[in-house]
């Protein structure tokens, strides 16, 4: 059972494809990461599942709903966490929880309640008369959470959740994510982050609106048709451009003292000394994307 | 209607935070209605005056001296020639010319027509046209006493006998008639301007994003942002009509219920103006100069500054779009007039017509997506 469910779903703006073909699914209760460079069509793809943004093309199902026709009703059953933040900055911690409690009319109980869940879950117990424009990073973050939150939706949608916080904020935000969906909430989250995407249960990867790849990360990693490999050389950062122009050799970038490359066949590096290492998401997304652009330009 | 409730509440709140904005909305009407009421100010007195009398005779004192009691000239310089008279109006030391010819008394007495030049700086339109008919009733005046003086028998009645009583503002007091003007004008520039913001700064804070993505509907989301200041429209009349009445003795002849009644209808019409600027706007500085665009014609086009009789058909027809210009004659046919809701029944309707259809091309504009 998918909570997201697309076909063929395009976006364009002018000429420029945003988003381009897109089949999505994510299955009910994991969580799905979305990973792209800047611009690769994340945001716009989060837009169009949550309704706010109409698709050119193709047609998608979320929670079971018609994205074109109940576009409206589905906003009812989504959180959804924009990469600003987007709180208001002139209210305090608590009048921006009660405000997002009346836009889903909580009734009355469930939303006390809720909202002392979320001051607990933000850790912003003592400070709900903070402006919140006086939060640092990671509490604006966890707070823009808790509001989108607040009536337990079953498909959360997070665009780049984690940009600008400190890695103690991330790691305690991805622990609020996990449980999450221990309780059993659909989350789709965008990121570029190699390292947040490991803790995905499924992976996208989108480039250039297209979505180039989609599987777990095991299975990302087993499928790769090439092989990492850590080389030695003198002068690494010498070598580099040298090394990373030889037609057999996928990627290379200099790691410390050393340097690694993405080959198909590790023939292709018998010149130097080398030992096979295992490939990172990083890896593999270069990889995708190489292939991808060889692919276009075949 | 949770959902309403919680809008009204969060903009209560950041009106309420935002203290130069309140500040700015409670001093506005008073500080504009105490510049504007003094400084439009229509009745053109004491304009400065430069005479050559020629004559130098007791006639020409007593009409220069009637002229000056007219309280419309004052004599300031006197010349010794011609070139004196036109320097004086050239640099803009004087307003008027009085040229009393040397044979003035010589043709009183002889029973001729005694002329008298009056040289006006018509530059200035409003002053002039004052100036010459002050002049011109003076002569008259003057003359009557003549011809009557020399009547055989003594007496007779005037032939036409048109008698001209100014009504509601009886000595052309303007303050009378911009108090009312001014209110409305303040009212349509805060009340456009401040809802024309309201939604265009939610996009450019980003808010706007999270707010759409909510079950929120476009209704709720309008009235949310016109409701609040509904509030403010009223504390500002009320504080512009103090002003009006302690400072400017501005009679208040209707009843006072029916303004505040129908003031609800010139608030609610501009604050939907308002909203549709912004769901216009991308962002706050457009939505600045669009409500300019609205304000020109408000001031221009709706009486409150030229009369809207003398305009040309069409942009008579274009100030009937305004709200303003209806809300104008509710302000100065209830203030000045005391007329009753029976007079007043199709500016009332227009302002219903209006609010309907700016509503709900807001309604129909601001769609709750982006892009």
């Amino acid at each position: 059972m998918y909570a997201v469910e697309t076909s063929n779903l395009t976006r364009k703006f002018g000429n420029f494809t945003a988003v381009n073909n897109l089949n999505l699914r994510i299955k009910k209760g994991s969580i799905y990461g979305f990973l792209g460079p800047n611009g690769s069509g994340k945001s716009t793809t989060i837009r169009m599942l949550c309704g706010i943004l109409e698709p050119t093309s193709g047609s998608g199902k979320v929670l079971g709903l018609d994205l074109l026709k109940d576009g409206e009703r589905i906003k009812s059953f989504l959180g959804y966490m924009s990469q600003k933040f987007s709180l208001y900055d002139d209210l305090t911690v608590l009048e921006n929880l009660e405000f997002y409690a009346g836009m889903y009319s909580l009734p009355k109980n469930l939303k006390k309640q809720r909202i002392e869940e979320m001051l607990a879950m933000a850790g912003l117990r003592g400070q709900e008369r903070e402006l919140a424009a006086n939060l640092s990073g990671g509490w604006k973050q966890r707070l823009a959470l808790g509001c989108a939150i607040l009536h337990k939706p079953p498909l959360l949608f997070l665009d780049e959740p984690t940009g600008g916080v400190d890695p103690k904020a991330r790691r305690l935000f991805w622990d609020i994510i996990y449980s999450l969906a221990n309780e059993g909430t659909t989350i789709m989250v965008s990121t570029h982050f190699m390292d947040e995407a490991e803790h995905c249960d499924e992976i996208g990867f989108i480039f250039q609106g297209n979505l180039i790849a989609s599987n777990t990360p095991e299975n990302l990693k087993k499928s790769l048709p090439a092989v990492l490999l850590e080389i030695e050389v003198e002068n690494p950062l010498e070598r580099l451009g040298e090394i990373s122009s030889r037609s057999d050799i996928l990627d290379a970038y200099a790691y410390g003292p050393k340097i690694h490359v993405l080959v198909e066949r590790p023939e292709a590096c018998t010149d130097f000394s080398y030992h096979q290492i295992t490939p990172s998401l990083e890896d593999i997304f270069v990889y995708y994307v190489k292939s991808q652009r060889k692919g276009l330009k075949g | 209607m949770k959902r309403l409730w919680a809008i009204l509440i969060k903009e209560f709140i950041q009106m309420s935070r935002d203290r130069l904005t309140f500040a700015m909305m409670v001093a506005l009407p008073i500080v504009q209605l105490l510049i504007f009421g003094f400084a439009i100010n229509t009745d053109v007195k004491h304009l400065p005056t430069i005479v050559f009398d020629q004559s130098l005779q007791q006639e020409g004192r007593d009409f220069l001296s009637a002229l000056e009691a007219s309280g419309y000239y004052s004599i300031n310089y006197t010349a010794r020639n011609f070139q004196e008279v036109n320097d004086a109006i050239d640099s803009g030391k004087a307003k008027v010319g009085i040229i009393i010819p040397p044979d003035f008394s010589r043709n009183l007495h002889g029973g001729r027509s005694a002329q008298v030049q009056v040289l006006v700086d018509a530059s200035d339109s409003m002053s002039a046209s004052s100036a010459i008919s002050a002049a011109q009733l003076l002569g008259q005046v003057k003359s009557q006493e003549i011809i009557i003086k020399h009547l055989p028998g003594g007496k007779m009645e005037t032939p036409y006998d048109v008698r001209i009583r100014p009504w509601y503002n009886p000595d052309f007091i303007s303050a009378y008639y911009m108090v009312p003007g001014i209110l409305g004008v303040i009212l349509t520039m805060t009340m456009v301007m401040i809802t024309s913001m309201a939604i265009v700064r939610e996009k450019e804070k980003g808010t706007l994003e999270q707010l759409i993505v909510t079950p929120l509907k476009s209704y709720e989301l309008m009235l949310g942002k016109i409701i609040p200041y509904i509030f403010v429209g009223y504390v500002q009349i009320t504080l512009a009509l103090l002003v009006g009445i302690l400072v400017f003795d501005l009679p208040i002849r209707g009843s006072l219920w029916l303004l505040y009644l129908l003031t609800s209808l010139f608030i609610i019409a501009s604050l939907a103006l308002g909203v549709l600027i912004s769901s216009f706007a991308k962002t706050q500085m457009q939505a600045m100069q669009m409500s300019f665009f609205v304000f020109l014609p408000s001031i221009l086009l709706s009486g409150f500054m030229f009369p809207r009789v003398a305009m040309p058909k069409i942009i008579y027809a274009l100030g009937n779009l305004i709200p303003l210009t209806f809300y104008l004659d509710i302000l100065r046919g209830i203030i000045l007039k005391g007329i009753g809701l029976n007079f007043l029944f199709t500016q009332v309707l227009a302002l219903i017509v209006m609010i309907i259809i700016i509503l709900t091309l807001s309604i129909l504009k601001f769609s709750k997506k982006i892009a």
